[in-house]
């Protein structure tokens, strides 16, 4: 039996993450596979082939790793996108920023004038770059007076909703005395909505319940476009309900023959027990297949930085802001640590304030003497406040990190001026202490709280740039081949899938990320720039 | 009152650390429910301990329960589970809602106040006695532990068998101004958790404190005591004596006329007092029923 079909792809240079082999222009690809990589000779001598040279021109290098996004980063493209930023929708046109609440509201309007019905919803909303001008439900009744509208912030921790969003759900009337409800001088809620209990009675009102689940079949196929455009070959999905349904849909989406990317999610502690979510863990790793990757657990220790509740060490917020909610039980998480580290079932914890990972890091070290694991991975999320000696203890229990380096860009001003204060700003996501603690380190966009694109992530850790153009303590800078590593065998082996993926040579997955620049030839200030074509997943070809 | 539909229907905050006896005192007052409709809203049904003898069924995303009390969680989605428990026909009697382990039973209670439709009665805190002082002191969850007992209208101090004289003396300082009732499986009758059924019942004459039902291990730990009042009174001194000065009194409930003529409604939760204008269905003389703690609350207070 003469073997299946080998395809060898020529590459104006191979940027295979090997260090045995840095660097190579051909690379053999059977069955999905990698055959072989290195000089055309070399991987002709793996017998007859067809030489595929529509990357002589171009650059690859390993499929890219995203090991903190979501689903709903496709889901979101449904509605009209109001980011501050230009972005690029999935099918790849390039969509303006609104850069001033007008232009959010001439989007909106757009938006509402191109479907004649229904409730109008926007996303990406950050306005605190427009300075102290708040949005109103008076602002968005521009966008229409009768139809329901609303326009989630970038954050996803706030909504801004119309009178008659407001009306609908109930909540247009005096005398309402929440936290989540700003007041207008009228009495009125302003139809600022801040936080989930305020949000998620209006969302339905909206339209906009179905965004947060990761079923939604369009969705889960636009983020497959964006991955392609990103260079992402393979992603996580990091924090899924997983009932059946849903796992139906994704294996179903990801057998087709043309989904462009390998989908890792992870079932969230919420609303099962400890001993349900690895129990429904171990269930789900027995239906994983090559294109999707079950069985991991993620916890949610606190909330966010810049929302407040995330769990701060002393002195705490530099505004004096209290202290942030635990968002799950401390007994909770340990007893979750303990089945899943007898399971063999991998936790991943999302702590955003140090003195959420300095509780995990203690759960995590009592768990461990209870049970012990080698080479258990359990990674800590964001992580954000993490400093070297917390870092210097995650490696010693065998953890590893994936540190949200797209906040330096996108809220480091804010860090600065309000949350953290500069100090500890300048070792937020410390990805050089991270490295010289023997971490394994990731970073991630944890899309769509920021897009997709592993590049820019990689860029963020390497200049460390806020967005008004601030340097967040350069100490904490890493090289480009050390981003570079972080978004492919870095974020692969969070998911303990290095051994599969994260690199370009034999044996491994044929995910290729394809460059018409190299990001190893240009200025580290411009590698947020590299012009991505597509993917190469195992072995398909993917053009952006 | 109780036979308008419009009322806001009356709900019971449970809260308190994980492990405290949340469920357990659910369990208790399900037992007790004797025809009331209780609905039971629990953060997570993966930590419901409904006793399985309890359970009758189960439809979409709600369990049915013995003499036609329901449970529902609500996981992220409070305002709109509490939205659609209170639409349900039959319309419960009442909602007991089961915090989460680590919430802040005063955020709950603000977003309970969001919905006209609701009444909130009493935020119930439990406390694992005899861990209690270690968890106050610990040093990631301590606040959180704190505010929770802070937040509380009745403190249920349960689990108190587990400590001696000299362990129960030193959560002292722990324990807030809020009325705190030792138990042991959060054994407390239900009246005393939900109130009075309905607005105090004009009695034929000056009734004697009679012990209030409950489970057996609350057993003349608590009684009541209902009485006609002469008109008019002064309702908020008498709410501030009754929540403030009155000792046992843990709840008390009346109907009150002022020198104005107008009519009131008073409810006592611990040290809170609340008065509102009657519910116009609310006839009969003024009169006030009180539940205390059996051999401390000794009597009229109002007298």
């Amino acid at each position: 039996m003469s073997p299946a079909p080998t395809t060898v792809f020529a590459a104006r240079s191979i940027l295979t993450m090997n260090p045995a082999r840095p660097r190579a222009t051909h690379v053999a690809v059977r069955e999905g596979r990698i055959l072989g990589v290195g000089t055309r000779e070399e991987v002709a001598a793996w017998g007859p082939h067809t030489l595929d040279d529509r990357f002589a021109g171009h650059v690859l290098m390993p499929g890219l790793v995203e090991g903190h996004s979501h689903l709903m980063a496709g889901t979101l493209w449904r509605h009209a996108y109001c980011g501050f930023f230009d972005a690029t929708d999935p099918d790849g046109d390039r969509v303006s920023g609104s850069p001033s609440l007008e232009a959010v509201v001439q989007t909106l309007s757009q938006a509402a004038q191109a479907r004649p019905e229904g409730a109008i919803v926007g996303w990406g909303f950050d306005p605190i770059y427009f300075g102290a001008q708040r949005c109103t439900r008076q602002d968005l009744d521009r966008v229409s007076p009768t139809r329901p509208v609303g326009v989630l912030h970038a954050s996803g921790h706030i909504l801004n909703v119309n009178t008659a969003a407001l009306q609908a759900a109930g909540f247009l009337r005096t005398g309402i005395d929440h936290p989540a409800f700003p007041l207008g001088a009228d009495g009125l809620p302003t139809g600022e909505l801040k936080g989930p209990e305020a949000m998620l009675p209006v969302l339905d009102h909206v339209g906009l319940n179905r965004s947060f689940l990761s079923g939604d079949e369009w969705g889960i196929r636009a983020f497959g476009r964006l991955a392609v455009r990103a260079g992402v070959t393979t992603a996580t999905d990091l924090a899924a309900t997983l009932l059946d349904p849903e796992v139906d849909t994704l294996l179903r989406l990801t057998g087709e023959a043309d989904y462009p990317v390998r989908l890792v999610p992870l079932l969230r502690l919420i609303g099962i027990t400890p001993v349900q979510a690895v129990e429904r863990a171990v269930e789900l790793r027995t239906r994983s297949t090559e294109q999707l990757r079950l069985g991991r657990i993620k916890v949610v220790a606190d909330g966010s930085i810049q929302g407040f509740s995330a769990r701060l060490r002393w002195p705490g917020y530099f505004n004096g802001a209290p202290n942030g909610l635990w968002y799950t039980a401390p007994e909770a998480m340990r007893e979750c640590f303990e089945r899943a580290l007898d399971a063999g079932v991998p936790v991943h914890t999302h702590t955003n304030g140090d003195e959420a990972t300095a509780l995990v890091l203690d759960l995590l070290d009592a768990a461990l003497t209870r049970h012990p694991r080698r080479d258990h991975r359990f990674t800590l999320q964001h992580a954000q406040l993490a400093d070297r000696a917390q870092m210097r203890r995650l490696a010693a229990l065998g953890g590893a990190i994936n540190l949200f380096a797209n906040h330096l860009y996108y809220w480091g001003d804010q860090h600065v001026a309000v949350t953290v204060g500069p100090e500890r700003a300048a070792r937020m996501n410390a990805c050089r202490s991270a490295l010289d603690a023997g971490l394994t380190l990731a970073i991630h966009s944890d899309a769509p709280i920021t897009p997709l694109a592993p590049l820019f992530t990689a860029w963020c850790a390497v200049n460390r740039v806020s967005a008004s153009g601030r340097v967040l303590g350069e100490a904490e800078r890493i090289t480009v081949p050390e981003a570079l590593h972080a978004i492919t065998l870095g974020a692969a082996a969070t998911l303990h899938l290095d051994g599969e993926i994260g690199s370009i040579e034999c044996g491994k997955r044929a995910d290729f990320c394809v460059l018409a620049d190299d990001p190893l030839a240009v200025a580290p200030e411009a590698l947020k720039d590299v012009r991505v074509w597509g993917t190469v997943q195992g072995g398909r070809v993917f053009q952006a | 009152m109780s036979g308008s539909p419009t009322a806001p229907l009356p709900c019971v905050l449970i809260g308190g650390w994980l492990g405290a006896g949340k469920t357990t005192l659910v369990n208790q007052l399900l037992r007790q429910a004797d025809g009331r409709r209780l609905a039971v809203l629990v953060n997570d049904f993966g930590e419901l301990g409904i006793d399985a003898d309890l359970v009758t069924g189960s439809s979409d995303d709600v369990l049915e329960l013995a003499g036609g009390c329901v449970c529902c969680s609500y996981g992220a989605d409070l305002v709109g589970t509490l939205r659609r428990v209170a639409a349900r026909t039959p319309r419960p009697d009442a909602l007991l809602i089961e915090t989460s382990g680590v919430a802040d039973p005063a955020a709950v209670a603000r977003t309970l106040r969001l919905l006209p439709e609701l009444a909130l009665d009493a935020t119930v805190v439990l406390a694992d006695a005899p861990r209690l002082a270690a968890l106050a002191a610990d040093r990631y969850v301590g606040d959180t532990v704190r505010a929770q007992l802070a937040a509380a209208d009745l403190l249920v101090l349960n689990k108190a068998d587990g400590l001696d004289a000299a362990a129960r003396a030193a959560l002292q300082p722990l324990l807030p101004a809020a009325r705190c009732i030792d138990t042991v499986q959060a054994a407390l009758p239900i009246d005393l958790v939900l109130g009075l059924q309905a607005e105090p019942a004009a009695p034929a004459s000056p009734a004697a404190a009679r012990p209030l039902r409950g489970p057996a291990a609350a057993a003349g730990r608590f009684v009541s005591r209902s009485a006609l009042l002469p008109a008019p009174q002064d309702p908020p001194a008498l709410a501030r004596r009754l929540a403030d000065g009155a000792p046992g009194v843990l709840r008390a409930k009346g109907l009150l006329t002022d020198t104005d003529g107008r009519r009131w409604l008073l409810q006592v939760v611990g040290r809170e007092a609340r008065l509102t204008p009657a519910p116009p269905g609310a006839r009969g003389p003024d009169r006030l029923a009180v539940i205390g703690v059996a051999g401390v609350y000794d009597g009229a207070p109002w007298a």
